[in-house]
């Protein structure tokens, strides 16, 4: 078992909604970053979930940035703090659309530059802050309040994005299996350059589900091959316990998806395209852990 | 140490004097060579400096901020579509209250594209909470270049200083230019909310009317006490190295009946047209406008103003001539020349002198 420390860097009294399972990451990053870390966010949930000024819910400096700014705003703060001769950790903490829309480009020239950070992309598949609009992320088929009869287009392959940039690390996790989460935080910060993470974030209002519902929901997205568990270090693919077990044997997608109010009278069409891109997803992934590509 | 020099090199030669720790920069003409010259100086190892080579002006200003944030000097430089891209994050800068230093190289905006000069770009960014300079020689822009750091970092002002310099007429010229011995003319940076690991704070976190109403104040209060820090610093300067500047440079203004209000170069144009028209027996006075923020006090009551604009508010006017106006309760002859590096010489501004209409806005070169 990995010890988990007990300090807290997100204190209680959180804005957050109740439910929330990007608070929770949020507590297991900062447990695995420590206290020497500073987080660079752009707009996004974190930025309520932080708390109202003069007060803040976070026990370690938080910067906030303009939407499209977070990465090279962490360029900067990286190579300042070298040039000081520190060792803070400068992590991103975005959310998707901060990460796949608005942020990607620069996102693109800080992994190109190899600048020295962890970049977070917690994912809860829509403008989650301004009330669950439509992002490069959301799912084909999904209903959110700028695709009210169900998103027509698929989800970006963020993860294909960033591994074009060679990162020396990068990993996907879930809020639903914290240890994994904390393990995988802990190893990116001990890698020199830019690392990615990319930790699918159940929502309940967003995803319209109940609230008590978060773990179990991020259990059914990685046992039904919806959301796969794996890392790439160096260019070389792990795929981690859970992805593996459900790559043998895969809880049926519509298990996943039933619970959630926003995949409700999802087309024919759409569910054969979501099955299809996972399938798809997990094949390649296959191939690359067993080497053959 | 007197050598030559173009506007751009004299500015990178300031920058390399003043010791940021970061630069983060973009290139864009005709700022290019500012860039080109820092990257030279950091690769060959006179600069001791990191320099982030971002993929974007918005990039750039958000890495400043960044580095700016941890206690850091930093640089970074653009022009045109560059700040103007670069905007948010421009606003953001003021803000945080970073004393980062920018040179601009002023340029039109498109379209049609236009790479001459013109001062709409850096109009644009007024109300931002950046302090702006105006310089009008390649000795100047190197000058002004050092003092906005000491100008910046000064713990009663803690706001963005951006140094404007005319493209191509200034940018690109050669002129004579003196290097000064820094020695400790720029004290080190002490940020008072530098990110501090055994302090945490939430920086730009969600702020209420009431507090974000205090902010906006705070801003003002520190543009107001620029002025005095703005007036030591360029004592000092002259003390230390021979040559002094004020809010403006007033030329043959004393006993002058007319005064001819610009900026930049057309400023410094505006002083030979002064000497003809002396011999012609006008008495005109030349008052160039260093500081468009904090905007300053101009002694200007009683004589006929001429000002020529290199800039426009569409549906307003002339913004130098409508502030003027505004300011003074005078009412100057408004000229609109030089847009998109139009040629404005001596002889047109003499013209311009000649030929004034109080009150009246004109538009140089075209049937208006
Ligand atoms: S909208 Fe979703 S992700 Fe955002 S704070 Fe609420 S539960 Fe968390």
């Amino acid at each position: 078992m990995t010890e988990i420390p007990k300090e807290e860097y997100i204190l209680k009294c959180t804005s957050a909604c109740a439910g929330c399972s990007t608070s929770l990451i949020l507590r297991y990053v900062l447990k695995a970053a420590g206290r020497d870390t500073v987080l660079v966010i752009p707009a996004c949930c974190t930025s309520v979930i932080q708390g109202i000024y003069p007060n803040t819910a976070m026990n370690i400096p938080i910067y906030n940035v303009a939407f499209a700014a977070a990465a090279a705003c962490a360029s900067g703060m990286s190579e300042a703090f070298s040039a000081a001769g520190k060792k803070t950790n400068v992590i991103v903490y975005a959310g998707d659309g901060g990460t796949v829309d608005i942020g990607i480009q620069s996102l693109s020239g800080a992994f190109e530059r190899g600048t020295d950070f962890l970049y977070i992309c917690y994912d809860n598949e829509a403008y989650g802050n301004t009330g669950m609009q439509r992002s490069g992320a959301t799912p084909i088929g999904a209903r959110t309040t700028t695709t009210p009869g169900g998103k027509i287009h698929a989800k970006k392959d963020l993860d294909g994005i960033v591994a074009a940039h060679n990162p020396p690390y990068m990993a996907t996790a879930c809020s639903a299996y914290p240890q994994d989460l904390f393990k995988k935080v802990q190893k990116a910060l001990s890698i020199r350059g830019p690392k990615f993470i990319h930790i699918l974030a159940p929502c309940p209002p967003g995803w319209r589900f109940s609230s008590e519902k978060t773990i179990e929901m991020g259990k059914l997205a990685v046992k039904s091959g919806m959301w796969l568990l794996y890392e790439r270090e160096y260019g070389a693919v792990t795929i981690n316990g859970p992805s593996k077990a459900a790559m043998i044997k895969p809880v049926p997608v519509e298990d996943y998806l039933a619970p959630q109010g926003r995949f409700k009278g999802i087309s024919k069409e759409a569910l054969a395209m979501l099955k299809s891109q996972a399938e798809k997803s997990a094949k390649r992934l296959k191939l690359e852990a067993d080497g053959v590509c | 140490m007197l050598t030559i020099a173009t506007g751009n090199k004299a500015v990178a030669a300031a920058v390399k004097e003043a010791r940021p720790s970061v630069i983060a920069a973009y290139p864009i003409t005709p700022q290019t060579e500012i860039v080109e010259q820092i990257a030279d100086y950091v690769t060959g190892g006179s600069l001791d400096s990191r320099y982030i080579p971002v993929e974007s002006e918005h990039s750039a200003m958000a890495a400043c901020i960044g580095a700016s944030v941890t206690g850091a000097r930093t640089f970074t430089a653009t022009s045109s579509h560059g700040l103007l891209y670069m905007h948010e994050m421009v606003n953001w800068a003021a803000g945080a209250r970073l004393p980062i230093v920018m040179a601009n190289v002023n340029r039109s905006l498109g379209p049609g594209w236009n790479v001459w000069a013109e001062h709409t770009d850096a109009f644009q960014e007024r109300d931002t909470g950046w302090l702006q300079v105006y310089v009008g020689t390649v000795q100047e822009a190197y000058d002004a270049t050092l003092m906005a750091f000491r100008i910046a970092e000064h713990e009663s002002v803690l706001l963005p200083v951006m140094v404007n310099l005319d493209g191509f007429v200034l940018s690109h010229i050669m002129q004579s230019l003196e290097t000064v011995d820094l020695g400790d003319f720029i004290p080190p940076l002490r940020l008072p909310h530098a990110i501090d690991i055994e302090h945490p704070r939430g920086y730009g976190t969600l702020t209420g009317p009431d507090e974000y109403f205090k902010f906006r104040w705070d801003i003002e209060r520190s543009m107001r006490d620029s002025v005095r820090v703005i007036e030591e610093t360029q004592k000092e300067f002259g003390k230390r190295f021979g040559r002094s500047y004020g809010f403006t440079e007033d030329y043959r203004c004393e006993d002058a009946d007319v005064l001819v209000v610009a900026m930049g170069t057309l400023g410094k144009e505006a002083e030979v047209a002064v000497d003809n028209l002396r011999k012609e027996g006008v008495k005109a006075g030349s008052m160039r406008i260093r500081w468009l923020r904090p905007f300053p006090e101009l002694d200007i009551a009683g004589r006929d103003v001429v000002v020529i604009d290199r800039d426009y508010s569409f549906g307003w006017g002339g913004v130098i001539a409508r502030s003027l106006k505004a300011k003074y309760r005078v009412e100057p002859f408004s000229v609109i020349a030089g847009l998109g590096g139009q040629e404005v010489t001596f002889d047109d501004i003499a013209g311009f002198v000649r030929d004034r209409e109080p009150g009246k806005e004109y538009w140089f070169g075209v049937n208006a």
